[in-house]
């Protein structure tokens, strides 16, 4: 994928402050395109590094990564034909059985992914599957807070990865696995919202095989000049549809042969 | 209502089935029909099979997933009966022009090693009675026009089946997740959809447990060696002339099943 980037410094910056507004004080802000209309995938990615960057500088730290917009259906909601990625910090990760504040959240959702932490860096182009399962540790059961800043569920792609892939929250857990004891393409996941099953899938539904969206991930950050250093943590993607969660709700993810991953929101 | 009607509608589905046609709706000419009438209206039907020359091999369950038991009204499954003209193997290619309006569902079949004789049974239950688990399609067929059907109408139609074909890959259930086991859909070699266990009655143990309370409740036998398709675990997929579905449920295996010919609704 070529990072064209059209927009000036000034403009990604200001982009950038916008973005973090509303990520830090929980606001919804319109889409980017709004206002640039010709913002390109590199645009966006521009403003997205350049917000990882002034999280980095006022000390968060840096633990890996994550695919998005990963199952066929979102794709071609979106009119795409790669995934996004987005970055992932401490300040997002809560940890299993928690109870997550809504307070500083626009409009939360949840979905049931399989992550994945690495032994070796991993760097593009031309990263495969099998590439990704040789430098995995292991795969968890994990469940991502989604939370796009922009009103009304109106965006476009330039703006969500502006935006950092609409990523919030994350929390890892369950059972750690080897990948060579597992058959990855074939876990059946189900998710529960307050004893009531929500949404369920099998992993297939990443891209065909979760270690695919991986492989796509450490390509695209090649082409942003980046690599997938050893020790990151790398959620794959949703394999689940996104469920809505307010204070009050209780959520359970049970993924086979990975065991459970829990949590609950409120005020 | 009385025998007489009963036996006017089981031998007009009788014949449409033998002449692979469709009837309309029996709940549109007959407004007042229970469900417990409908029940009635399949044993004479699959009387008519079964002096025919077919044999009762087994059961199968249908309407257990939320989607379809919303779509059709009713908060429980229904049944149907397998006979021994339903039955192929896997590899084998299934003649479309021996059927109306086929689609497939791909589903977890459970083949027994002892009776299970309801009310009382419970999924706990059926485990101890299962001999071993198999992926399967069963191809869905409806009698009815245009599927235009209620509850009363697929009941009546013996749970709008048609035929079915079992994998070669046996699972003990006591050592398979058969609640969280995967269901991987392949349509000509392309991802179609995936599902879990748990979209069955939240395990397909439970809608086979349903079954041997609901058949002791009407006093029919359900014996050892008899075959039971639990349920959809996948979208359903219309199928036409050359087309080839694989389901693989993860830890457990696949069936493959390849089609051809016209149905008659298509021909």
């Amino acid at each position: 994928m070529r990072m064209n980037v059209t927009l000036s410094r000034e403009d990604i910056v200001r982009l950038c402050e916008r973005v973090e507004g509303a990520q830090t004080r929980a606001y919804a802000i319109p889409k980017l395109t709004d206002e640039y209309p010709g913002m390109t995938m590199g645009d966006g990615y521009a403003v997205q590094s350049e917000l990882r960057r002034r999280f980095l500088a006022q000390g968060h730290r840096l633990v890996g990564w994550k695919a998005g917009l990963t199952s066929k259906a979102k794709m071609q909601q979106m009119g795409v034909s790669v995934p996004s990625i987005g970055f992932l910090t401490d300040r997002m990760a809560r940890p299993e059985n928690s109870a997550i504040s809504t307070a500083d959240l626009v409009h939360p959702r949840v979905e049931c992914e399989v992550a994945f932490v690495m032994k070796k860096t991993l760097r593009g182009p031309n990263c495969t599957r099998d590439e990704v399962l040789a430098a995995t540790d292991y795969v968890l059961p994990a469940v991502e807070v989604i939370d796009s800043r922009f009103s009304g569920f109106k965006f476009d792609l330039e703006s969500v990865v502006a935006d950092n892939g609409s990523s919030a929250r994350f929390v890892g857990g369950g059972r750690a696995r080897y990948v060579e004891e597992l058959d990855l393409r074939t876990l059946g996941v189900v998710m529960e919202k307050n004893g009531e099953i929500v949404t369920m899938g099998a992993s297939a539904a990443v891209l065909g095989h979760p270690a695919e969206a991986i492989a796509m991930l450490v390509n695209i950050l090649a082409d942003l000049g980046e690599e997938l250093p050893a020790g990151s943590f790398v959620m794959s993607g949703g394999i689940t549809e996104a469920v809505a969660v307010k204070p009050g709700d209780s959520i359970v993810a049970r993924f086979q042969e990975l065991g459970s991953v829990s949590m609950r929101f409120v005020e | 209502m009385n025998d007489e009607t009963i036996h006017k509608y089981g031998d007009e589905l009788y014949a449409a089935w033998r002449e692979r046609r469709t009837v309309p709706p029996l709940l549109e000419r007959e407004p007042d029909i229970t469900l417990a009438d409908a029940y009635r209206i399949q044993l004479r039907f699959i009387e008519r099979r079964v002096v025919a020359g077919e044999s009762i091999v087994g059961k199968k369950i249908g309407v257990t997933s939320k989607p379809v038991q919303d779509f059709l009204g009713v908060f429980q499954p229904d049944f149907g009966q397998l006979t021994s003209g339903m039955v192929y193997r896997e590899g084998d290619t299934i003649d479309l022009s021996a059927l109306i309006q086929p689609k497939a569902e791909a589903e977890l079949a459970f083949v027994l090693k002892a009776d299970l004789q309801g009310p009382g049974v419970t999924a706990m239950d059926v485990i101890r009675a299962t001999d071993y688990v198999v992926p399967c399609f069963e191809i869905v067929d409806s009698r009815i026009t245009d599927w235009k059907i209620k509850i009363q109408d697929t009941v009546a139609d013996n749970a709008s089946c048609g035929v079915y074909v079992l994998g070669n890959t046996r699972g003990d259930p006591r050592r398979l997740d058969i609640t969280l086991a995967g269901m991987v859909l392949e349509k000509n070699g392309e991802l179609h959809s995936t599902g879990v266990g748990a979209a069955v009655q939240g395990s397909p143990a439970n809608a086979v447990a349903w079954l041997a309370n609901t058949l002791g409740e009407l006093g029919i036998p359900f014996k050892a060696g008899e075959v039971i398709l639990s349920g959809s675990q996948s979208a359903l997929v219309p199928v036409v002339d050359g087309d080839e579905l694989v389901c693989t449920v993860g830890g457990l295996g696949s069936c493959r099943v390849k089609f051809s010919g016209r149905s008659a609704a298509c021909a």
